[in-house]
């Protein structure tokens, strides 16, 4: 019977003030589809790192005019060092080989290049990835050395993007949030405003506290769930339509979001959304209807 | 069964204590009248046995437990032992007589079954047979007060305050609602009322108790309005 009470007063809550549930369920939603869009990239940039550091290669290319000697001096830093792995050397011509394949959609481009507008190269693998620095000192200075590229910094570049993306998202998950929070307290206070005659007589009979505020938190509780459930929607649709679909040369790149991580968003939506709002419920209680 | 220690209640910004220092025992079973001008300090004593507000300085002990230091989660369980009556009524304007009674008794956890056993014997008792089914607004001020009163007593509490019950009654209507509170004392339930309507205090002839200024300034045990 107080369960059947709890779950009667929680639905004509919301159906009384439909128009702030619905706000309400809105501004959740939003809220949580960026922060769970925001966890998704973090954990996709973890995976990322770790799939692409392990393939990192430095590439030492060599000036133009390097001479003999200066070659195999650079060969021999190279080969004496410890922090390499691996190292293999390209030629001019198997860079434009290399380059022939890559620009194989603009035969114009590779007609203008000959072998000899190539650098020769060494490409280098190291035992440890973020020892770059170290190397990049041992062999810079070398003569004939032209230029030493990380791919390293390049990815580096490609995450701090990505970074700035999931830090927008978090902002504008952090602004809707608040929005979302207000909101709730708004509709709580006006439920126990409506609540009001009810809950003087409760006090006075000696009704539990819980049992006077359960509804209007589960109240709260529940149009989070529904956000929650809304947010998740939105992320897995859009992980469908946007990556396996429009974007899916891009998702190549990227390496594919496990259908595991996406899933794993709806606990986390649903406890995150529950729970915020339980708690503005509660402490917005705490200030309207005085026990 | 009451017992207030030199109590002493300030409000905030209060120029003076609204009560000032009140010592008083209540017995078990007994009626007693707190009388005395508006202001006087009358409804404070309502308001701290009910725990609704805090002493400033003193003592207060009901069914012999020490309000002034219970925890504040266990006020609804003590506040289930004591029932209480307004001049305004109180009651949910969209329920009827029964349902008014039965909420009391639902949410402190009582079955419908026992609600259905329970409340139209109380309703019998405050003299509302047959009118269970009526909402408020098709009652008189009279039969509202009784199913405040019928409200007040279906748990049995061991104590029935009643702050000015009569105040929006007729004078007729006022005595019919005061047999009503002495039948509920007969069957030894401590009666607490807060009034100052002198006729009522004249022909009831019980303990009355005289605040002025918030001090007792009269104890009398088969008292008169004065």
């Amino acid at each position: 019977m107080r369960f059947k009470y709890v779950l009667n007063e929680v639905l004509v809550g919301l159906w009384r003030n439909v128009t702030m549930t619905i706000a309400m369920i809105i501004t959740m939603s939003v809220s949580l589809t960026m922060l769970g869009a925001s966890v998704l990239m973090y954990m996709q940039v973890d995976q990322m790192k770790n799939y692409y550091y392990g393939e990192i290669e430095v590439s030492i290319f060599l000036r133009e005019d390097v001479t003999d000697a200066q070659r195999a001096t650079i060969e021999q830093a190279i080969t004496s060092s410890p922090l390499v792995a691996e190292k293999v050397y390209e030629t001019r011509e198997q860079a434009f080989e290399k380059f022939k394949v890559l620009w194989r959609d603009s035969p114009d481009f590779v007609k203008s290049v000959t072998p000899d507008s190539l650098p020769e190269s060494w490409r280098v693998k190291l035992k440890d990835p973020e020892q770059y620095e170290a190397f990049h000192a041992q062999i810079e200075g070398t003569p004939g050395i032209q230029d030493i590229v990380d791919q390293r910094e390049l990815l580096d570049k490609v995450f701090k993007i990505f970074n700035a993306i999931q830090v927008g998202a978090l902002v504008v998950a952090g602004f809707m949030a608040l929005a979302a929070l207000l909101l709730v307290g708004n509709t709580i206070q006006v439920a126990a405003y409506s609540k009001r005659r009810e809950v003087a007589v409760m006090k006075l009979v000696g009704a539990s506290n819980w049992f006077i505020q359960a509804p209007f938190v589960l109240e709260a509780v529940v149009a989070g769930l529904i956000g929650a459930i809304l947010g998740f929607v939105f992320i897995f649709v859009g992980k469908v339509v946007l990556l396996d679909g429009r974007l899916q040369a891009l998702t190549n790149v990227l390496t594919p979001i496990p259908d595991g991580n996406v899933w794993l968003m709806l606990p986390l939506l649903a406890g995150v959304g529950a729970g915020v709002s339980a708690i503005t419920a509660w402490i917005t209680l705490r200030f309207y209807l005085k026990v | 069964m009451i017992q207030l220690e030199n109590v002493t209640k300030t409000y905030p910004k209060a120029s003076r204590p609204s009560l000032d220092d009140v010592s008083v025992g209540i017995e078990k079973g007994e009626f007693v009248f707190f009388i005395g001008p508006s202001g006087s300090g009358k409804s404070t004593i309502i308001k701290l046995l009910l725990h609704e507000v805090a002493p400033s300085r003193g003592k207060v002990v009901v069914n012999a437990k020490d309000v002034t230091t219970m925890r504040s989660w266990k006020i609804p369980h003590f506040r289930r032992s004591i029932g209480c009556v307004f001049q305004d009524f109180r009651l949910l304007p969209n329920r009827t007589a029964y349902e008014n009674v039965a909420f009391a008794l639902e949410v402190i956890g009582k079955t419908k079954a026992v609600a259905r056993r329970v409340v139209p014997e109380v309703l019998e008792l405050v003299g509302l047979g047959g009118k269970e089914h009526r909402y408020p607004h098709e009652l008189s001020g009279g039969e509202q007060q009784r199913v405040a009163v019928a409200r007040a007593f279906v748990n049995r509490p061991l104590i029935l305050l009643a702050d000015e019950p009569t105040g929006n009654l007729d004078p007729d209507t006022s005595i019919e609602i005061m047999r009503l509170l002495d039948r509920i004392n007969r069957t030894g339930t401590t009666v607490v009322m807060v009034t100052h309507d002198s006729n009522i205090v004249n022909q009831m002839r019980r303990r009355v108790i005289e605040i002025e200024s918030g001090r007792i300034v009269r104890d009398q045990a088969r008292g008169v309005y004065g």
